[in-house]
């Protein structure tokens, strides 16, 4: 303190400076708030009742978030309106770290206490940067429009023509396919992609994986749409109206690891979190989940997709194996009902592809349906169970009994759901498999159960049809692992193609024909239905791709007038049995029109390339690619057109078949114009190119002297006679 | 087009050619021996033993009196094609991997291989076209490779004007050889070249790789003429003389990789290329290794191709071949 200047004291007390004695003897405040948070919505409690209510807190919060400061709990208590003293409410808890305190929002924020008391948990700080909040409204600056580019332009092409988008090497290109023609090059970028590609459900977007995350491409241009943060993304989900997209990524967000001043969507509340959830449109962060592991065991694969999709893109859900089923709402991201559901066992579940919202004059939908199932549990049957969402009511439930395990397969329209269940026998020895078929249209939705002897390989509905195929095989070496890094064996297998008989006054579903000694171990029917193609992939010895028709009408040869009824499975024909060897992969064009199968560099090690087949199974194309990888085809959307007008095209098809066979006509001509024209320009200038020569190296043999050895003597070729006469038998005889 | 299959050999094929008229069918293998079949029978004339090491490499002179073959036993040898004389030996340091005449017979080039420190070379030594004469040990010429991609083939051009060389990396020079001075030097393919072979009148030559690629190249300038895209590592590619443009080439999966695949995968054919428009018109199967070498009968009616599963195959064109033909 300087020396006091007692002539010039001040007047008034409040001229007398304190600054100093303020500065030294401030009490130091502990403004450390990060480890206070704010819980709201504990019950109303007296004073008997105050202790026990602290405890039960303090051990909540002690587990699930962390260790809590000596004292650091402080429920304020007042007097109520009869005078006794009564908590208010809501409380204060000082943690040990910060990080705790974060815990305790993340974890116990909209806990539930019991039925009535929810805990709001949020922290001290946030209480204050929200009450400090501006009240102003401030307009937000709207951004100039600018018209985005027609993301279903490639649907206008005039013929109708299906891109597809080709990956090898490092270089990602966009095709249309030209049938018989090598397919005309679109678009295409270096290292587009990071792994590997994907078109979204409807066509309109190719999501490409990069390190920082994922973008969307379309348009005519192929310009970026919109990208979306996530670091070491290596799984995307679309929603089926691709109004929503799914992430993962097995790095969990870390905020520190973000790159400085990068723009991410991230708050600390999606700090951990492995999946994330974006609007399309938007291209913003709407919520993100941590992965869950089911209960004891470390599941070293991710089941993806994770969340599945309603077909009307408004409910998700995901299943926590064993546990729950939690149902959430888009795009508010609630739970439905405010709480999952809790189904001891549960295994899996799917998603009817109906929607509730349209016509069906079959299905009658009020809501959206899901069907999940649970494996035996101690007395409990296992169980398929259908569930109506938003409601949660149960409509059907089946039991089963010595079930190993169960898929569940939707129709295509969501008319029927049919349930693979792998049971096995008594002694647990052997295996066979049961088909329950739930149909959703009628009443009181029946189910048929249908006994296949052996293990059922694969399953597949008709889209849009009433018929389904199997895979079934009794081959020993089925089951037989193989070893490490060796292809799987190939095993014969049998296929039985089944449809729904309705002509008995108990409709059900029986075989339509049945074929052995096959080696297919994969189906895929045309997207419309009534071709399907039986392919055996992925196999070190077979490769072979089977084309068959299920509604074969063969040529009437004229005298077919006679009355018999055809024999049941005769309209199923193999069409053609071809070979692609190595073959890994296949699809169907979304119009069922072209098949094209595959072999990749990521399965195979030699021969990567594509075949283009058409329904029939005629090959129109095959293409040997270095470092094949990928090659998908652009989905389409929905048609447009009503019932009536489809049935209409189909009428006239044959007025516009003629249109298009003439163009293509007109298309061949051209293209083989224009061959053979390349091909005279490449004669003549080969010709062109020798006569200079042969002129040049005569000219200089004649300066050396050299010329050539006539080529008189080439043409002609000497021909030596040789008589070889042997002499086989000698007599002498005399003749007298 | 029934192949008539020599069975001369215990060991793979390395090389083999025609003579000027094409009635015999030289084959040289890593069994040592130099066989000698009549090209319309597929009958066996003779042998030419003497050599020591795996025979790398054959070539007949224009008259059909002499040959010269290169082995791994580090010696180019001169035969008498008639009595099977061995009438010299030329003695180097490593492996001879080529041997061709010049078109007057009057010298051989001799393509070396790098090893154990030498270099390789392209020597080039001259031929006394006398059978009883003496035949000198001097060459001609040497152009010595220093420090850069090893040869591995080599031929020459017309009039003896260059000799063009195939190397390690896909590259081809082309050098004067009395100078000693590389004229030109380019690089189209992208891994070893396996195979050379001139047109009958030495103005273009044919080359194969590794890349599975084959090319045609102008001997005058280098300039790449023609390209043929295959799906298999090549091994040797041959022009046809007559009747068609076409070329034959010939190759498969590298034989220390056989095992590990399916046969169908060893793509153990010859294809047929049109030379001209590049594209493929046919296949030969048969063998059931690599093919190693092909050559193709002087008068355009008949091709060899000799495997690494230790057999020559002759074909002789169906008619159908002639009557081949392509629109344009």
């Amino acid at each position: 303190m300087p020396g006091l200047d007692l002539k010039n004291l001040p007047e008034r007390e409040e001229d007398i400076d304190f600054s100093d004695i303020y500065e030294q003897h401030q009490v130091q405040v502990d403004d450390d708030l990060d480890t206070i948070v704010v819980v709201d919505g504990a019950p109303l409690v007296d004073e008997a009742k105050e202790e026990k209510l602290l405890s039960v807190l303090k051990k909540l919060f002690t587990k699930n978030a962390g260790e809590i400061k000596e004292s650091g709990i402080w429920m304020p208590m007042a007097p109520n309106d009869k005078g006794k003293k009564e908590s208010k409410g809501y409380l204060f808890i000082d943690f040990e770290t910060p990080e705790s305190a974060h815990a305790a929002v993340k974890n116990l924020d909209g806990h539930k206490m019991s039925k009535a008391h929810q805990l709001s948990v949020n922290k001290f700080t946030d209480v204050e940067k929200y009450s400090k909040m501006s009240d102003d409204y401030a307009e937000p600056e709207i951004e100039d429009f600018a018209p985005k580019e027609h993301l279903k332009s490639w649907l206008m092409d005039h013929q109708a023509r299906d891109q597809f988008v080709m990956y090898r090497g490092d270089d990602v290109s966009i095709y249309w396919n030209r049938k018989t023609e090598k397919p005309e090059h679109v678009y295409s970028r270096t290292n587009w992609t990071e792994t590997y590609v994907q078109w979204s459900p409807l066509g309109s977007y190719l999501a490409t994986f990069h390190a920082q995350g994922i973008a969307l491409w379309g348009g005519p241009s192929w310009n970026k749409i919109v990208r979306f943060v996530h670091p070491g993304v290596k799984l995307i989900d679309f929603s089926p109206n691709e109004r929503y997209l799914v992430t993962w990524s097995n790095e969990p967000i870390n905020l520190n690891r973000m790159p400085e001043g990068s723009s991410h969507p991230f708050t600390e509340y999606d700090e951990g979190n492995h999946i994330l959830i974006w609007d399309i449109k938007t291209g913003s962060l709407l919520r993100s989940f941590p992965a869950v592991q089911a209960e004891g065991q470390q599941h070293k694969t991710v089941r993806w997709p994770m969340f599945k999709w309603s077909a009307s893109d408004k409910y998700f859900a995901r299943v926590v194996p064993g546990q729950q089923l939690s149902i959430y709402e888009a795009p508010s991201m609630g739970l439905v009902g405010k709480k999952s559901i809790k189904i001891d066992g549960i295994v899996d579940f799917e998603w009817s592809p109906a929607r509730a919202d349209k016509n069906d004059s079959k299905l009658n939908l009020k809501e959206e349906i899901l069907a999940y199932w649970t494996p035996e549990v101690g007395n409990q049957p296992a169980r398929v169970t259908m569930m109506g969402v938003p409601s949660k009511e149960i409509i059907r439930t089946k039991n089963l009994f010595n079930v190993t395990d169960c898929k569940l397969f939707w129709q295509s329209q969501g008319h029927f759901l049919a349930v693979k269940v792998d049971r096995h026998t008594k002694t647990k020895k052997s295996t066979f498999a049961n088909l329950e078929i739930f149909r959703v249209c009628e009443k009181a939705i029946p189910v048929e159960t249908l006994e296949i002897k052996d293990p059922v390989l694969a399953f597949a509905w008709e889209p849009q049809g009433e018929r389904f195929a199997t895979i079934t095989t009794n081959d020993p070496a089925y089951g037989a692992m193989p070893g490490q890094g060796g292809a799987a064996p190939t095993i014969k297998t049998g296929i039985t193609f089944y449809y729904l008989d309705k002509s008995k006054a108990v409709a059900g579903f029986r075989p339509l024909k049945k074929v052995d000694k096959k080696t297919a171990n994969y189906l895929f029917w045309s997207p419309k239905g009534r071709h399907i193609v039986l392919a055996t992939l992925r196999s070190a010895s077979v490769s072979d791709i089977e084309f068959w028709d299920l509604d074969f009408e063969p040529l009437n040869t004229g005298d077919s007038k006679s009355n018999t009824k055809p024999e049941l499975g005769s309209s199923v024909q193999q069409l053609s049995v071809q070979e692609h060897y190595g073959v890994t992969d296949i699809e169907w064009d979304p119009t069922g029109r072209y098949v094209v199968s595959g072999s990749s560099m990521w399965r195979q090690t030699v021969d990567h390339g594509f075949c283009i087949w058409d329904f029939k199974g005629q090959q129109l194309l095959h293409e040997n690619i270095d470092k094949f990888k990928q090659l998908l085809w652009r989905p389409r959307p929905k048609s447009l057109l009503a019932a009536d007008q489809k049935k209409k095209i189909r009428k006239n098809l044959r007025q516009y078949s003629k249109v298009f066979d003439e163009e293509d006509l007109a298309a061949g001509d051209a293209n083989a114009a224009r061959v053979i024209a390349a091909r005279r320009k490449a004669i003549e200038e080969w010709y062109g190119w020798r006569k200079r020569a042969e002129k040049n190296m005569l000219e200089e043999r004649k300066a050396a002297g050299k010329e050539l050895r006539s080529s008189a003597d080439e043409g002609k070729s000497e021909t030596i006679e040789e008589w070889v006469e042997e002499v086989i038998d000698e007599t002498e005889e005399i003749v007298d | 087009m029934r192949p008539i299959l020599l069975q001369g050999h215990t060991r793979s094929l390395t090389q083999i050619k025609y003579n000027r008229e094409g009635d015999l069918l030289f084959s040289v293998s890593k069994d040592k021996v130099v066989n000698v079949w009549y090209s319309h029978n597929g009958e066996r004339l003779g042998t030419y033993t003497g050599h020591l090491g795996s025979v790398w490499t054959i070539d007949v002179n224009s008259t059909t009196t002499m040959i010269i073959t290169g082995s791994a036993d580090n010696t180019a040898k001169l035969w008498e094609v008639q009595t099977g004389r061995c009438l010299k030996t030329w003695e180097f340091k490593t492996a001879v991997k080529r041997v061709e005449f010049s078109e007057d017979d009057t010298m051989a080039l001799c393509v070396t291989e790098e090893r154990m420190g030498y270099a390789g070379t392209v020597t080039v030594l001259p031929i006394n076209t006398d059978l009883n004469g003496k035949q000198s040990d001097e060459p001609v010429a040497a152009i010595v490779n220093d420090g850069g991609p090893k040869a591995v083939v080599a031929s020459w051009g017309y009039l003896n004007k260059y000799i063009i060389s195939g190397h390690e990396d896909g590259s081809i020079s082309q050098y004067d050889w009395k100078a000693n001075k590389k004229l030109n030097s380019i690089t189209p393919h992208e891994d070893i070249i396996s195979d050379m072979q001139m047109s009958t009148d030495r103005t273009y030559f044919i080359t194969s790789s590794k890349d599975k690629t084959s090319k045609i190249f102008d001997s005058e300038t280098l300039d790449q003429l023609k390209s043929f895209q295959t799906d298999a590592p090549l091994n040797s590619a041959s022009i046809t003389p007559k009747f068609q443009e076409f070329v034959i080439v010939g190759g498969g999966q590298d034989a220390m990789s056989v095992t590990t695949t399916s046969a169908r995968a060893g793509k153990f054919e010859c294809r047929f290329y049109h030379k001209i428009l590049e594209e493929e018109v046919g296949r030969v199967r048969g063998h059931f290794g690599p093919i190693n070498t092909i050559a193709i009968h002087p008068d355009g009616k008949s091709y060899s191709s000799g495997g690494e599963d230790g057999y020559v195959r002759v074909h002789h064109f169906d008619p159908d071949y002639f009557k081949f033909k392509i629109e344009a």
